[in-house]
């Protein structure tokens, strides 16, 4: 990817998620604090970080983008207001917006649910898996 | 309730309450009755969409909440919520409706085809909160008639009910008590453990389903350390997720709304 589609990714990333990552001071609260994670390849840190640094290609594909859980952890804990949880959902939309393969096809639904399953799960999952 | 006033509220009961948690809702209507309020369902509300969008620039994923915000504003009521996922999405959009003029803007010209025009007037109470603030601990002691004594009953709040606390302002993030003081109203025994207000993993079931497991199995086995006998929550998605990884945990997970009407109906 050029560093100018980069640039522009990130001024995209800053202002859809409206959070300004040089105020983050590398305490590692919010990755301390991540319930989710053991099963996120980038931590919320390494996003505040990697996209402070324009090091955003590898955040485009990361299954972390699926395995954050919006618990609001890392937002409600962070001692500098930064909101990690916010950069995960920005790059998350970045990537869900361009309308390319959705991440959960609908056709695929009866085959992840069962009879106890609540609605509110497959609509929390419509909303963060696809677009 | 001192005054003895009965109270109608607008009330969104939400997709999941109309569905595989009739018992949330249905016990939480008698109980409701049973201590003189009641809850009047909005009109053709429409779901909140679970979770709620986090992206500033999102628009069109807020207007279901606005919709009932503004339908509750026009019946001159507060709006009562109950499950925790309906209370975070429609608290925080009302958050938005009260604080972000640019999201005010875009709202309202997307609904003024409904002519609506919303600028966060109504106050968005959880039902628990009609309990603490509205009935009181103390009313709801006195209308028990089976109190639940000798169940040692643990809180699981999730991670809904209570962040962002600047916003939710339901009770203090990290040491909540308001559930704890619900089960000591009814008769029981509260225990406290530390993964109380944990993420149980939630819609990560369609990602990769040992995310839920790994996280229930941690939340059922610090609570169960520390005595409980069951644990109560307030979300449908918790409630399934704890039940589904229970593995050989005795703990079995009610909603408060079902410890409520037994006690008090």
């Amino acid at each position: 990817m050029l560093e100018s589609e980069l640039a522009k990714i990130k001024d995209e990333i800053l202002s859809v998620s409206g959070v300004n990552p040089r105020k983050c001071m590398c305490c590692g609260k919010c990755s301390g604090t991540c319930p989710s994670y053991d099963a996120m390849e980038y931590h919320p840190h390494e996003f505040v970080h990697m996209v402070e640094t324009g090091d955003i290609e590898p955040l485009l594909t990361t299954k972390s983008l699926y395995t954050c859980l919006s618990c609001f952890a890392c937002i409600e804990r962070c001692p500098r207001q930064v909101e990690p949880a916010k950069l995960v959902e920005a790059v998350r939309m970045v990537v869900e917006r361009q309308r390319g393969p959705q991440h959960l096809e609908a056709e695929n639904v009866p085959g992840l649910i069962d009879g106890d399953m609540p609605q509110q799960a497959v609509v929390s999952a419509f909303r963060k898996y696809r677009k | 309730m001192s005054g003895e006033k009965h109270i109608t509220y607008s009330y969104f009961p939400g997709c999941t309450l109309r569905n595989k948690a009739v018992e949330l809702d249905r016990c939480a209507r008698v109980s409701a009755e049973a201590l003189g309020f009641t809850l009047e369902e909005v009109p053709d509300w429409q779901c909140c969409g679970g979770t709620y969008p986090l992206a500033k620039d999102e628009v069109a994923t807020k207007l279901s909440s606005v919709r009932a915000l503004a339908s509750a504003r026009d019946a001159g009521h507060s709006l009562v919520t109950i499950c925790s996922a309906c209370h975070n999405v429609i608290k925080q959009v009302n958050n938005d409706m009260r604080t972000d003029d640019s999201i005010v803007q875009k709202v309202n010209n997307y609904l003024k085809e409904d002519k609506i025009s919303y600028h966060g007037e109504t106050d968005v109470l959880h039902y628990l909160e009609v309990l603490r603030d509205v009935v009181g601990w103390d009313t709801v002691k006195a209308k028990v008639k089976k109190p639940l004594t000798g169940k040692k009953i643990g809180a699981y709040y999730g991670c809904l009910l209570l962040r962002p606390g600047k916003v939710m302002q339901m009770d203090d993030p990290e040491n909540p008590k308001i559930l704890e003081d619900f089960i000591r109203a009814v008769g029981a025994e509260p225990v406290t453990y530390s993964l109380r207000n944990e993420c149980c993993g939630a819609y990560t079931i369609f990602e990769d389903k040992t995310i839920p497991a790994e996280r229930s199995k941690k939340i059922l086995a610090d609570a169960e350390e520390h005595g409980a006998d069951m644990l109560v929550t307030a979300c449908p998605l918790c409630r399934y997720n704890l039940i589904k990884n229970k593995g050989d945990s005795k703990l079995n997970v009610v909603y408060f709304t079902e410890l409520l009407a037994e006690a008090i109906c």
